[in-house]
């Protein structure tokens, strides 16, 4: 047969990526419940580290499934407009975050015991980046703990936001939410800032300016929540003045994160 | 009948005639993903199965590829099994095929894979194809691997991630090269890699 002319070339062209795409289809479909499930249990282990609650690879969704005490949406007003299924484990995946984040109109609150998580998405510089953030519901300002996940930013450099806490994440805990700026030679006594990775300053600022953006979104819900929690606790507000209080507890908390430089 | 030589198809690409020390492919790759000896061996062995299974697949088409198209068929197929590693790695091993993130697609533009294919699998039976390919996979693996070891010894004090210089070392002053993390090291490491090979292997060294 005559390998070279037109005909052949054409018919054995469309035969051979018909057969690609049918194999390539197929073994999507079969794994995409797999690769969903994976996609969420590592949402979910985000969530998780930012609330501080301990788990293991294996217990993920039952660990989820026990400290969390509901799932609710907020809207840019601060107002709840919806929930997520909690027994279900649904969670807003990163292609949720993104959609809400241009529509501007739905943003999860994941409230445990002690704290609320609250999620933000944003551009590093390859990719998508996203963080969770426990937020301490005594007075819905101090950090508890971060948590950030990254889909292609630089192995070993601005991949460290994942991949090492304690040179990056941790450092987000005692801090304040508010305009948040992720920076060089930040001092550890800034309420609502942080030491940049050195050699990932875009990564490092773009998860700055997530952070400012998804607080600004989660702004009035906090401030709605304030009120509620000096009711609640009359014997706590003597400071009514929020900033005198945020930035006592951030300056305790800096002296720590000193100290603990220091001991580095 | 013996159709083929094991020794000069399959050990020659590991040894003597590595892909990256001696025909100094696929190199941009083993700059990227060796700062973690996890990160590197899967990746290495995805490019093993990658060449493998793409060379056996070319191979046994050889004698059905119009030859003006050839180029792309060769990609179309390689394409095919660089998606469906990414896809199980996805499914299976979620956690390193997040931390190998965009390197696995990019094996596609890996210049061993299509290299092997144009220059042996095309003339070349199935079999011997095969084992070509995966002797040049694990070739790669092998520098990929004993570069990533250092640039993880040195350069973050861990194998395969577990802490193996004490922390009295630390405590005496000794601390982690932060340039090993960076791949120009990668570079200079491959670079003495090389070095060493063709002071031993005396017939590569140019007169």
């Amino acid at each position: 047969m005559n390998t070279n002319s037109n005909t052949y070339t054409v018919i054995y062209s469309i035969g051979l990526v018909v057969v690609v795409a049918a194999v390539l289809a197929f073994v999507a479909k079969f794994l995409q419940p797999m690769q969903d499930e994976n996609v969420k249990k590592d949402t979910i282990s985000q969530i998780l580290t930012a609330a501080d609650v301990e788990f293991t690879d294996d217990n993920v969704l039952e660990a989820y499934g026990d400290a969390i005490k509901e799932a609710i949406l907020v809207d840019i007003n601060g107002a709840v407009v919806d929930s997520l299924d909690i027994k279900t484990r649904e969670v807003y995946g990163t292609a949720d975050l993104k959609k809400h984040m241009i529509e501007e109109d739905m943003f999860p609150v994941y409230v445990f015991e002690n704290v609320i998580v609250i999620p933000c998405y944003g551009a590093g510089l390859w990719g998508p980046i996203w963080g969770y953030v426990g937020v301490d519901k005594t007075d819905y300002t101090t950090i508890t703990k971060a948590c950030f996940g990254h889909k292609g930013e630089t192995p070993g450099l601005g991949a460290k936001i994942t991949d090492e806490p304690a040179v990056f994440a941790d450092k987000f805990t005692g801090k304040t939410v508010g305009p948040f700026t992720v920076a060089k030679n930040v001092a550890a006594t800034e309420a609502s800032a942080v030491n940049a990775i050195s050699g990932a300053t875009i990564t490092s600022q773009s998860v700055g300016k997530a952070l400012n953006k998804w607080f600004g979104f989660y702004e009035n819900y906090f401030a709605k929540m304030r009120p509620a929690v000096e009711q609640e606790n009359p014997e706590q507000p003597e400071q009514p003045a929020e900033p005198a209080q945020a930035s006592e507890q951030a300056q305790a908390s800096a002296e720590q994160a000193a100290a603990e430089e220091i001991t580095e | 009948m013996k159709d083929f030589d094991f020794k000069e198809t399959f050990l020659n690409p590991i040894f003597k005639g590595n892909p990256i020390t001696v025909l100094v492919l696929g190199i941009c790759s083993s700059l990227a993903v060796t700062v973690q000896l996890k990160g590197a061996c899967v990746m290495g062995l995805s490019v093993a199965i990658v060449t493998a299974f793409s060379s056996l697949i070319c191979s046994s088409l050889r004698n059905t590829i119009p030859n003006r198209i050839r180029i792309i068929v060769q990609l179309v197929v390689v394409a095919l099994m660089v998606i469906l590693v990414d896809q199980f790695l996805k499914a299976y091993a979620y956690e390193v095929s997040k931390t190998l993130s965009v390197y696995i697609g990019l094996i596609i533009t890996n210049c061993i894979v299509m290299g092997r294919i144009e220059a042996y699998a095309l003339g070349n039976k199935p079999f011997a194809s095969f084992m070509d390919g995966l002797g040049n996979g694990i070739g790669y693996a092998l520098i990929l691997i004993i570069v990533a070891f250092f640039r993880e010894l040195l350069g973050s004090g861990t194998i395969f991630g577990y802490q193996v210089i004490p922390d009295s070392f630390y405590e005496a002053g000794y601390m982690n090269n932060g340039l090993m993390i960076l791949p120009p090291m990668a570079l200079i490491l491959l670079g003495c890699i090389i070095w060493i090979q063709r002071s031993i292997q005396k017939d590569l060294q140019e007169k």
